[in-house]
């Protein structure tokens, strides 16, 4: 709860920062406020407790993720560069503090005990991600991209309200211990209000949209490749985070009584996801577009853990959720740095040939983004290995066996594109230069992907809190 | 109590014409090209839902949802603001409006 409320004040601190003449204060400034904010949460470890009359819940569920996306927030901003010191139009000391603002938001959303803190967490963080898409005013890319994302939120967003204005009609309460025990008894006694119904689908159709699950995906991949590199980092992964740990809570917590209801459209809805993701990604011929639809597969795989619905499930979305954010900010951390190595086209070269020969100019960054890879396909020794195994038994413990099968064969599809990039790097002759990195930039990937290693290695270093 | 003035209009009247409504913007936002009208048909969207929560509110005389209309028009103002700006952006850039033209993202 404290790391709330500090985050909200560190991010007008850090607009003040901006006064400041030198723009270097800013990086290190955001990386402390981060950590104090990572410190706030640590502390409220095995504590149960409402704040905000009854809004907001903190518990272990809060902690363990406001803790990833803290974590990944950190590792954000530490590629993040400053956003070029000398260049003009960029404008670091907003772009830290609507991370920090975003990152409000994101709490809210993990913490909510009331609908009507969902909803303003969704829009805090929502609203932060449209600013941060359209930053690159300049690029008709980031314009377009801004845009769709824009109209597409504002929609989802109607909605999820629409959605939460019908659950109150049919509840008359806001609280997911409220909603609850109507479920329950409602559906005891075969008395459930059509409102309910109308409401729940499309309440979870607006979350859906927001973790681009496949009916709901389309503004992803425009959206994912038009935005600045480091912001479609961001977004990829703590919007992503966040989202699932607030549909996990509704799915389980406030409808856990309407299961039957809602598990086959879920389940539906999650076959949708991992065949579109994976079949669409196999298909790119940009790196960054390839990511964005391996994103909406991850989204599928994550899915399957809350169609699930067992007490797994919960450490399962934790640990995958965890394992994606890693490996997608390194991937997208050396992907900002090549990308720039030659344009193409008048703009960043973001396609598979830009990878060409990297292992033989910076076998670190090479090394760098295999291991990220191989975390995302799900190879043994890295974290999204386990990452799928406990999603994977968390399915099994849901009988979900149809689903199973097509979640490993879509994994297959998965080494298909990933291991495109490591083949481009490793077997391809070189096309460009050594790539110069500064060394906080490469502190941070090799913290990544020191972190995919041990949670390969050692997955209970997570798993033992639970 | 629900005021006497309310009762004499039934709640299901509220809730087909905040449907109306929503339908109406989610049709909107489906086919119309104009940046500008799908924005408008999305700010019709939410104020059916405001309707939908004040209907509810009234009847079931629970302040909650009237309360959490404030919510609904407070973001809703701070999203105009972004979305305004976007749209000037583009606008700036493109000398257009038509979300067609919006076409430079794609495989």
């Amino acid at each position: 709860m404290l790391s709330i409320i500090s985050l909200s004040l560190f991010g007008i601190l850090n607009l003040f920062l901006g006064f400041l003449k030198s723009r270097r204060i800013l990086l290190p400034a955001t990386l402390v406020f981060l950590l104090i904010a990572l410190a706030l949460t640590a502390q409220e470890w095995n504590q149960q407790a409402l704040y905000f009359s009854d809004m907001l819940r903190v518990n272990n569920l809060f902690v363990s993720f406001s803790a990833i996306i803290l974590v990944t927030a950190l590792l954000v901003v530490g590629i993040s560069r400053n956003f070029g010191d000398d260049v003009e139009y960029t404008h670091p000391a907003e772009y830290y503090s609507i991370i920090l603002f975003s990152i409000t938001g994101a709490l809210m959303m993990i913490g909510f005990e009331n609908l009507i803190m969902l909803f303003v967490g969704v829009e805090i963080l929502s609203v932060a991600m449209y600013v941060l898409t359209g930053t690159d005013k300049r690029s008709l890319r980031s314009n377009e991209a801004a845009l769709k994302y824009f109209l597409m939120g504002a929609f989802a967003t109607g909605i999820l309200l629409f959605g939460v204005a019908m659950i109150y009609g049919a509840t008359g309460s806001f609280k997911l211990g409220g909603i609850a025990t109507y479920v329950q008894t409602a559906a005891q006694y075969r008395a459930v209000s059509p409102l309910l119904y109308i409401g729940l689908l499309f309440l979870f159709i607006g979350m859906l949209f927001k973790v681009s699950a496949a009916p709901f995906h389309f503004w992803t991949p425009d959206v994912y490749e038009g935005a600045p590199t480091i912001f479609t980092a961001f977004m990829s992964t703590i919007v992503k985070t966040a989202g699932f740990a607030a549909l996990y809570k509704l799915a389980s917590v406030a409808f856990g009584g309407a299961y039957g209801f809602w598990a086959q459209t879920l389940a539906v809805i999650a076959v949708l996801t991992l065949l579109i993701g994976n079949i669409t990604a196999a298909y790119q011929q940009s790196f960054k577009r390839m990511m964005a639809y391996s994103s909406i597969s991850h989204a599928g795989y994550l899915l399957l853990a809350v169609v699930a619905k067992v007490p797994d499930s919960q450490s399962a979305i934790l640990f995958y959720s965890l394992a994606y954010s890693l490996a997608t900010v390194s991937a997208f951390g050396v992907l900002i740095v090549v990308s720039e190595r030659k344009p193409f086209e008048g703009s960043p070269d973001e396609r598979y040939a830009a990878f060409n020969g990297l292992a033989k100019t910076n076998p670190l960054l090479a090394f760098v983004m295999t291991v990220s890879m191989l975390s995302l396909a799900g190879i043994p020794l890295t974290a999204g290995f386990w990452g799928k195994f406990f999603i994977f038994s968390a399915a099994v413990e849901g009988n979900l066996t149809a689903l199973l099968v097509i979640a490993v064969l879509m994994s297959c599809v998965g080494i298909y594109y990933y291991f495109r990039v490591i083949i481009a790097m490793y077997l391809n002759p070189s096309e460009g230069d050594e790539v110069i990195v500064s060394s906080g930039f490469k502190l941070t990937l090799l913290l990544t992907t020191v972190l995919t290693l041990l949670f390969g290695l050692f997955p209970d270093l997570v798993n033992s809190f639970f | 109590m629900i005021p006497e003035v309310v009762q004499k209009i039934p709640l299901q009247y509220y809730i087909y014409l905040a449907s109306a409504l929503f339908i109406i913007g989610i049709i909107g936002v489906l086919t119309r090209r104009n940046a500008i009208i799908i924005f408008m048909s999305v700010e019709l969207m939410l104020n059916a839902v405001n309707l939908l929560l004040i209907a509810f509110s009234t009847y079931r005389s629970d302040p909650n949802g009237q309360v959490f209309v404030f919510f609904i028009m407070a973001v809703a103002a701070a999203e105009v603001a972004i979305g305004l700006a976007i749209i000037v952006m583009l606008y700036r850039n493109v000398r257009s409006l038509d979300v067609g033209l919006m076409n430079k993202l794609k495989w």
